[in-house]
């Protein structure tokens, strides 16, 4: 029995043409997917509430886009670096990879610099002066839920990257688990891109 | 397969069109078109910009389909949550 069984397993490796590669990279992916959906129903649950709503605000007039769009060009760049880095220690350049992913955390931290600044004055300037607030119009309410998940996302993916920058560094991460990191880190870049289309311009 | 991962996309050609699209997209907010083709011109870029993210940058291109599947799976779900929440959103 347990000889057939080895045998058997000898033989046949079970793999299917939809094995993965990597196993770990379909960890992370089905851990986006499911976090994918949260992402989904809160946007489509603030599309909803939006479109039932008799009065909504013009995003772009209350929240303004100048500085949104600095942040996401901040997010890209720091995808960039990302990608970057993770070609960098695929190729075995240690000092290298080591910049970008300092760079790529850096990003990450003006960004959430850039959002603190930006929540401060809304919450202190703009909504005032637009007569919302935060507990009783949905308009606020819906963009602070988002992009406040979001945000915690972006803090999530600064600490994983430190993490993963100092286990390079002591030898014990090599690029595959950079590049696991890096599928994270571009998702968070991903949903800001859709986060700032549907929230701020639309 | 393997072969194919070591062999990056151009990464930098990349993030150029996303910054122009990015242009775009705020460019074409203070052009005052249209609320429809406006929406439907944002979004359009906005799916370009995630898709470029997810195959390049995430390498979707350069996997096996079992990751692509998992990747489209939360969107399938996410139209199916739009069509079932259709009735609240055009009541009668």
């Amino acid at each position: 029995m347990t000889e057939a069984v080895a045998v058997h397993g000898a033989v046949e490796p079970a793999e299917t043409p939809l094995t993965p590669e990597s196993w770990g990279k379909l960890g992370m992916w089905l851990f986006l997917a499911g976090d994918a959906m949260s992402f989904g129903c809160l946007i489509v649950g603030y599309g909803i509430v939006r479109y039932a709503s008799k009065t909504w605000p013009v995003p772009s007039v209350v929240l303004g886009i100048n500085l949104t769009a600095l942040m996401t060009f901040l997010l890209i760049v720091s995808s960039v670096t990302m990608v970057l880095g993770l070609a960098a220690l695929q190729e075995g350049d240690r000092p290298r990879f080591k910049k970008f992913m300092g760079l790529t955390i850096l990003g990450g931290l003006i960004f959430l610099g850039l959002q603190a600044y930006e929540w401060t004055h809304l919450i202190t300037h703009t909504l005032p002066e637009h007569n919302l607030s935060f507990s009783k119009d949905l308009f606020a309410t819906t963009f602070f839920v988002l992009t406040g998940f979001h945000g915690m996302h972006v803090t999530g993916g600064v600490i994983y990257n430190a993490c993963v920058l100092a286990a390079v560094s002591r030898g014990r991460y090599q690029a595959k688990h950079v590049e696991i990191a890096g599928l994270y880190w571009h998702f968070v870049d991903l949903v800001w891109i859709l986060i700032f289309t549907f929230v701020y311009l639309l | 397969m393997s072969s194919t991962t070591h062999s990056h996309p151009n990464y930098l050609r990349i993030f150029w069109i996303l910054l122009v699209l990015t242009i775009v997209e705020v460019g074409i907010t203070y052009l005052g078109l249209p609320k429809m083709l406006l929406a439907a011109l944002l979004v359009t870029l906005a799916v370009w910009k995630a898709s470029l993210v997810a195959m390049h940058f995430m390498h979707l291109k350069f996997e096996k389909k079992t990751l692509t599947i998992v990747a489209i799976a939360p969107f399938v779900l996410c139209v199916f949550l739009i069509l079932m929440l259709l009735p609240d959103i055009f009541p009668r």
